[in-house]
């Protein structure tokens, strides 16, 4: 049986950037044992030798001549802006007394 | 008319029996009447549909060559951007979003003068199997409206079952599109990756996504799949190559001496008996037309489930990562002093709704170090096998086939708190997503022990999907001549009592 702590599941939250409730960090860490379970079903076989697939076609590299195309004006860009100020994105506090 | 098939509508719009304008104002009428009912929409885009029908009409009286789905009203899922419209993909962190941007599906759509009704209903970010995961509430399924309609497509889905609209729009990462057409008795068609430009879709696993059509019948399917369908510079993914007839191959419908590769691993325990008997029946429908019917082993099956349930947490932990509270959508906690990142670890608490969370964190524990390997790793392995699977079987046969969904329709809330449940309705249709193939679900009667819909499942090679159209439209050609009609014909009315 896999199970992950309400810890463990608090620094993941963190790694991912959500804020969760201490009810939420429960509920989380009492399901995943069976989800982890669920999943691990794909270390049942010997892998060995067999190439990861990343993506269903292979894939290249796809250029273009760098010229000026139309785009969205600065107003479109900043349409759905939470906040904004002189056609810029206006953001909180990334540096400074926040750790 | 809004019980008519796509093609019979454009018929009637190209004799002139009836214009666009009131095509599409009969099924804003039929949306006013039924979906406070069914939920099917999120956004209802009126004034803009019946401009472009306006539009349309003025075009073919001023004698233009017209698309054959111009002026036919369609639905489109949230998940695609649709300039100046609400696009909330079912989550509440995009509420009140409208895209400066056409995606490139809505760009084609509108360029064949195809009128948008507005936008449907579906499971936030496409996580799910029954729409009961949108931060909007649940859809209700057509033929009980105390079952889901399946997901993540779910709105989409009942909109075309309720004669909402003839044709919709959906998206399908790992059977979105199939199963709701399954469970609401109706065709669906998950086009082969990269066949359908992914631009202006909002992201949900990458390497899975992919948008196709839903239509009441495989030829209305086939047009709106060839108006989707080409190559897009804007997609780095988008395959450069002529578009399948697939038209021409769901007029055709013809399976006389073609193989049908039944899979061994797609049936069995698990499948409720219903859906066995008419999956069986179909068969001997498609063998009594002429097809050799042989059976084909694809045995790493048995771990796609698990392989997709990594794979794709793994990819959306990263895609939605973008959803930060700085450009757009929602923004919460943004008080003097907060940190950007307070902001945005409460915008994204705020914004998120549990199935999203927990696939996050899934994501995020299966790509940290230390588990990467024995994860995401081994996932990626089996996905080789998955295709490799396909390879040998598609040298076996011309098409595979599977029910559609292991069970019918359930019960609103049978599923909802116990994600493994849930996460097996999508058993038959995952592998297709895993390979990056295409298929195609269409109805094959109602199980007897419920009287709901099941659904068939037709599978077939990258960029061959006029197969999926040949043999689907001997199947339903047959079935259809079977039952005197479409099934759809017998879904629930709806309209008036309760």
């Amino acid at each position: 049986m896999s199970s992950l702590s309400r810890d463990d599941v608090a620094k993941l939250a963190s790694l991912a950037r959500i804020e969760m409730t201490e009810e939420e960090l429960v509920n989380l860490a009492s399901q995943f044992g069976s989800i982890l379970d669920a999943v691990a079903r794909v270390q049942e076989l010997d892998l060995a030798g067999v190439k990861a697939t990343s993506h269903p076609q292979p894939i290249e590299n796809i250029f273009r001549e760098d010229q000026v195309q139309p785009s969205l004006t600065p107003e479109q860009a900043l349409s759905g802006a939470p906040a904004q100020e002189d056609q810029r994105f206006r953001v909180p506090q990334i540096l400074g007394e926040a750790e | 008319m809004i019980k008519k098939t796509a093609a019979q509508m454009s018929a009637a719009l190209t004799s002139g029996e009836t214009t666009s304008v009131a095509l599409t104002q009969s099924h804003l009428d039929r949306i006013n009447e039924v979906d406070p009912k069914v939920k099917a929409f999120l956004h209802v885009d009126g004034e803009n549909a019946l401009a472009q029908a306006a539009k349309v009409d003025a075009e073919r009286a001023a004698g233009k060559k017209l698309h054959p789905l111009a002026g036919i009203p369609l639905a489109l899922k949230d998940v695609l951007a649709q300039e100046g419209v609400p696009t909330t993909a079912g989550s509440k962190i995009l509420q009140g979003w409208k895209p400066p941007y056409d995606s490139t599906v809505v760009s084609k759509l509108k360029q064949a003068g195809v009128v948008i009704l507005g936008k449907t209903n579906m499971d936030e970010f496409a996580m799910g199997s029954s729409t009961e995961n949108s931060g909007y509430g649940p859809t209700f399924n057509p033929w009980d409206l105390s079952r889901t309609p399946g997901g993540s497509s779910g709105g989409s889905a009942a909109a075309v079952s309720a004669f909402e609209a003839p044709i919709a729009v959906g998206s399908d990462t790992g059977g979105s599109i199939r199963q709701p057409a399954a469970l609401t008795g109706i065709v669906g068609v998950r086009p082969t990756y990269g066949a359908v430009s992914r631009y202006g879709l909002i992201a949900y696993s990458s390497s899975l996504d992919q948008a196709g059509p839903f239509g009441r019948t495989v030829l209305d399917t086939a047009l709106l799949h060839e108006v989707m369908a080409g190559h897009d510079p804007k997609d780095a993914t988008s395959i450069n190559a002529a578009v399948p007839n697939v038209v021409a191959a769901a007029r055709s419908a013809d399976v006389k001496g073609k193989k049908i590769g039944v899979i061994k691993q797609l049936q069995g325990s698990g499948y409720q008996a219903g859906v066995l008997a008419r999956f069986n029946e179909s068969l001997e429908t498609l063998a009594s037309l002429g097809a050799e019917i042989v059976e084909v082993d694809c045995p790493s099956f048995e771990f796609a489930l698990a392989a997709y349930y990594l794979i794709a947490p793994s990819e959306c932990s990263s895609n939605l990562a973008r959803f930060d509270a700085m450009r757009y959508g929602l923004r919460t906690g943004d008080v003097d002093g907060a940190s950007a990142e307070t902001v945005m670890n409460a915008t994204r608490e705020a914004g998120f709704g549990r199935e999203v969370k927990r696939r996050i964190i899934l994501g995020t524990y299966a790509l940290s170090s230390g588990y990467y390997d024995a994860y995401y790793g081994s996932a990626q392995k089996i996905r080789t096998l998955i295709i490799e699977d396909y390879k040998k079987a598609f040298t076996q046969a011309d098409v595979l086939v599977s029910p559609t969904s292991p069970i019918t329709a359930f019960k609103i809330g049978e599923k909802s708190e116990d994600p493994i449940a849930m996460y097996l309705a999508d058993v038959a249709t995952i592998p297709v997503n895993l390979a990056g193939i295409c298929g195609m679900s269409l109805p094959a009667g109602l199980a007897d022990e419920d009287g709901l819909p099941v659904g068939f499942q037709i599978m077939a090679p990258a960029m061959q999907d006029q197969r999926l159209y040949e043999v689907g439209g001997a199947l339903e050609a047959a079935l259809v001549s079977k039952w005197g009609g479409h099934l759809i014909d017998q879904v629930p009315a709806l309209g008036g009592a309760k």
